[in-house]
């Protein structure tokens, strides 16, 4: 869904497009849709610092850029906090999207943000049970059931914290067998049929087939809101634009949307 | 060659230590947290070591006296856990010993006995991953071992378990002491194994690996400062215990 | 108390076929070169190979190999002392002597100590000990088990040759005290002579010749014996008075009789001359100085020729003689010095 001013920036971009399409001398490190022109010599390259649960959506995308922008992406998918601390100690990226606006903000703080932030994406919490849901579990509140195995992300990663105050927001207390520091920890336990549920985000049921979802309804869930912005340390800023362009647009939307996310 | 390989080994201690936070040390040291993670760590690695000798010097002998293909066979199932990666050895205990596994489904069908997510799940863990070097030193011990004091114990009229206990196993004390510190160590410093088997809960089962891992997610400085307390608690053990066993030899 | 052994063994390539009795209170020394046997026949006899054939100690049947029958070594009552003591390091002296007691082991272990004079170190350990005491000690504690059948795997021959004799000594004041079977293993001659009753020469898992000590060395049938007992040894068919031997050289000896032939001929008994003799000596032939070795006050001289032979002659004589490695000379050796006997 795009609001007017997406519509305005998708026209400009287009037109900026045009012009770099035009300008196309060929050779090594121009950017622009070298694809449709053949002009030879390898893609251009960006370095994207992405959230983890965004792997599976971005990997797509970084297919449809490099076909639309002969643009290659190279990622380094990590835990919001560690790419956080990366980027502050000085790692070079050309794009960072982070799994909140905490995150973000901190990096924007530290002058390293080029241009706007935006949300691109929302990200909802939803209990995963085993295939079929055995032990009917239809609630946060039937987590507190006694004799059910509940494994939860760690408290140190964000879904981790999300789920304490979504559990909190529903008033269950829960003890967890394990407090995973990963979530595809959380995955793969329910997965096993080693834990009766866990707490995990939409996208990562999605992205992981082999467990069911259930739904917590918006009053007790938590939001993530994810964030994306070019950096000041990019060294191919045209690249920069494009992916962050495409992330936001209709394509990269409905790609998001497939892997589980809630779209802006 | 020697000096580079000493440095491999110092360079990043060296590291470690220059730039740790010692500031933070001290908090971190005297945090109930911390100190969980770390009797943890020891009860769980010194009872793997413990469960390593009882299993794996019986396991050293039958080695030790076996040959041909059925040798090859039973070394290479002992060494396997050395050479999978860790989470995959945690994968395969739960597939043995998780609610649906091989052992551990009748178990928890008949008796409601869930292994995971127990502190002895974290034993098991760490005794998978440890117990090969204490059967390969062993092993080792009694290959090199000169026979012919066992054979003079047995013509003075030792059967084999007196001879097993008075004479050949005093005499692998040096092979059997370097094995049980080399699988404590292993122990002491397991993850892999230990999170996808085990779990991670303060006071059950996480360690302090597990403990540094997740510290670091949040406060890197408050997990190298964890690093430390660990290190400085291993050596102290290490040479503690040194003097005391080698030196009665 | 006796011992009724036919022992046979394959490994590795190598075979042991030995039958072999030896009665109670005898001692037997089995002599043989690296390789032929010797260690295993003890081995085999203590246990510790698995054989073919059957062995019998005091009327008890240990091994028998076709009705399926094999007393452990533990259960044997045999006595094994190695060539290097072997002596259990992680414990005192006085621990190792008790080893194999069953009670009273401290006291009885101490009164063994005590007459072998050893007392003093019945807290030491092993490594405290002199080569000479250690194997002492490693005696002691076999016989304090008091077996049936003490077997020495060479004893001696880890020691010093300055305390071997003392050992041997000991060992002989020991032996003559125990009741049993004794089988001993040496290469050393004179650890034969002076402890054994009777000897039996093993060659390539063979046994080549059993007799007395003097019987042996008087009548060696193999190289072996003859080198041992420092005699020249000649093999060939006896025609009368003449014995032709291999290589198609004569001799003329006092009597020969028919057949296959052993020659003995003592190198005392080789005379050497720089001219061709004439005289009494019937065997006359050229030869020429190989090499020539000080043995104290002798020399012997090794000759290649004809008749191959070693010579023993006084120092003053390689002086007179100018007789250097490379010399030509000639050898002449009494018929009446020639020993033959059938082979």
């Amino acid at each position: 869904m795009c609001t007017s001013s997406c519509h305005v920036i998708k026209r400009g971009l287009a037109v900026a497009g045009f012009l770099v399409l035009t300008s196309c001398g060929g050779g090594v490190g121009t950017s622009g849709p070298c694809a449709l022109m053949s002009c030879g010599g390898p893609p251009s390259n960006i370095t994207v610092f992405a959230a983890a649960s965004l792997q599976p959506a971005f990997d797509k995308i970084a297919v449809r850029v490099k076909s639309q922008y002969y643009l290659a992406t190279t990622f380094n998918y990590a835990g919001t906090q560690t790419l956080t601390t990366q980027l502050i100690q000085g790692a070079q990226a050309d794009v960072f999207a982070s799994a909140d606006t905490v995150h973000m903000t901190t990096v924007q703080n530290g002058g390293l943000v080029g241009g706007d932030t935006r949300v691109f994406a929302h990200n909802k919490l939803e209990i995963a049970v085993e295939r079929g849901n055995p032990k009917r579990i239809r609630s946060l509140a039937d987590l507190a059931r006694s004799g059910l195995v509940v494994v939860l992300a760690d408290p140190s990663v964000p879904a981790g914290k999300y789920a304490q105050e979504a559990l909190a927001n529903a008033h269950v207390t829960v003890h967890p067998a394990s407090l995973e520091p990963q979530v595809t920890g959380v995955l793969s336990k329910v997965a096993f049929g080693e834990a009766d549920a866990g707490i995990v985000y939409v996208s990562d049921i999605v992205t992981s087939g082999k467990v069911d979802g259930i739904a917590i309804p918006d009053t007790q869930n938590v939001i993530a809101d994810y964030s994306i912005a070019r950096l000041n340390s990019a060294w191919n800023r045209a690249g920069a634009d494009e992916f962050f362009a495409y992330v936001l647009s209709s394509q990269g939307q409905a790609i998001l949307s497939g892997a589980g996310f809630d779209t802006v | 060659m020697a000096a580079a390989g000493l440095l491999l080994f110092l360079l990043p201690l060296a590291g470690l230590i220059i730039r740790a936070p010692w500031g933070q040390v001290g908090p971190a040291l005297v945090a109930p947290e911390t100190m969980t993670a770390l009797g943890l760590s020891l009860f769980c690695s010194v009872t793997a070591t413990v469960v390593a000798l009882v299993l794996g010097i019986p396991l050293a002998v039958v080695l030790a006296r076996t040959h041909g293909t059925l040798r090859s066979l039973l070394r290479a199932l002992t060494t396997l856990p050395m050479v999978l990666p860790p989470v995959v050895g945690g994968v395969a205990l739960l597939l043995a010993f998780g609610r649906r596994g091989l052992i551990g489904a009748p178990l928890y069908q008949a008796f409601g006995i869930q292994i995971a997510f127990t502190t002895a799940a974290a034993v098991i863990a760490e005794t998978f991953v440890a117990m090969p070097f204490l059967v390969i030193a062993v092993e080792g011990g009694l290959r090199s071992m000169d026979h012919r004091y066992e054979e003079a114990a047995r013509a003075l009229g030792a059967g084999s378990w007196r001879v097993f206990a008075r004479v050949t196993l005093p005499l692998l004390r040096p092979a059997i002491f370097s094995g049980a510190v080399l699988c404590w160590a292993r122990a002491l410093g397991e993850f892999g194994a230990t999170i996808t088997f085990a779990g991670n809960l303060p006071g059950r089962t996480q360690t302090m690996p597990l403990a540094v891992y997740v510290a670091n997610e949040t406060h890197p400085e408050g997990a190298i400062a964890l690093s430390l307390i660990l290190l400085a608690v291993s050596l102290a053990i290490l040479i503690g215990m040194r003097d005391r066993w080698l030196g009665s030899l | 108390m006796s011992l009724h052994a036919s022992i046979r063994v394959q490994r590795n390539g190598f075979a042991l076929d030995v039958d072999l009795e030896v009665g109670a209170g005898e001692t037997v020394a089995v002599l043989g070169p690296n390789g032929a046997g010797k260690t295993t026949l003890l081995r085999a006899l203590a246990g510790l190979v698995p054989i073919d054939g059957r062995v019998e100690l005091d009327g008890e049947v240990l091994d028998d190999s076709a009705a399926g029958r094999h007393v452990l070594t533990e259960h044997r009552r045999v006595g094994l002392v190695f060539q290097d003591h072997a002596l259990f390091p992680h414990m005192t002296v006085l621990d190792n002597v008790a080893f194999g007691l069953r009670r009273d082991s401290s006291r009885i272990a101490r009164e063994w100590l005590d007459r072998a004079g050893l007392a003093d170190k019945a807290h030491a350990m092993p490594r405290e000990l002199s080569g000479g005491q250690a194997q002492r000690v490693a005696l002691l504690r076999t016989l304090a088990t008091e077996p049936r059948l003490l077997l020495l795997d060479e004893p001696l021959s880890a020691l010093d040759v300055t305390i071997r004799a003392e050992v041997r000594r000991e060992l002989s004041r020991q032996l003559s005290g125990f009741q049993g079977v004794r089988i001993l293993v040496t290469h050393d001659p004179l650890e034969a002579m002076a402890l054994a009753d009777r000897l039996v020469v093993l060659e390539q898992g063979k046994v080549v010749q059993t007799g007395s000590p003097a019987e042996v060395t008087a009548r060696p049938r193999s190289r072996f014996v003859a080198d041992l007992a420092g005699v020249n040894l000649l093999r060939g068919r006896g025609r009368g008075r003449h014995v032709e031997l291999e290589g198609g050289a004569m001799l003329t000896a006092a009597e020969a009789g028919e057949g296959d032939v052993f020659a003995v001929i003592h190198p005392r008994a080789v005379a050497l001359f720089l001219a061709k003799p004439e005289g009494t000596p019937r065997n006359v032939w050229r030869g020429r100085a190989e090499d020539l070795d000080l043995q104290g006050e002798r020399v012997r001289v090794r000759l290649s020729g004809t008749v191959p032979l070693v010579a023993e002659v006084t120092p003053s004589a390689v002086r007179e003689l100018h007789l250097d490695a490379g010399a030509e000379v000639w050898v002449a050796v009494k018929a009446t010095e020639i020993s033959v006997y059938r082979a």
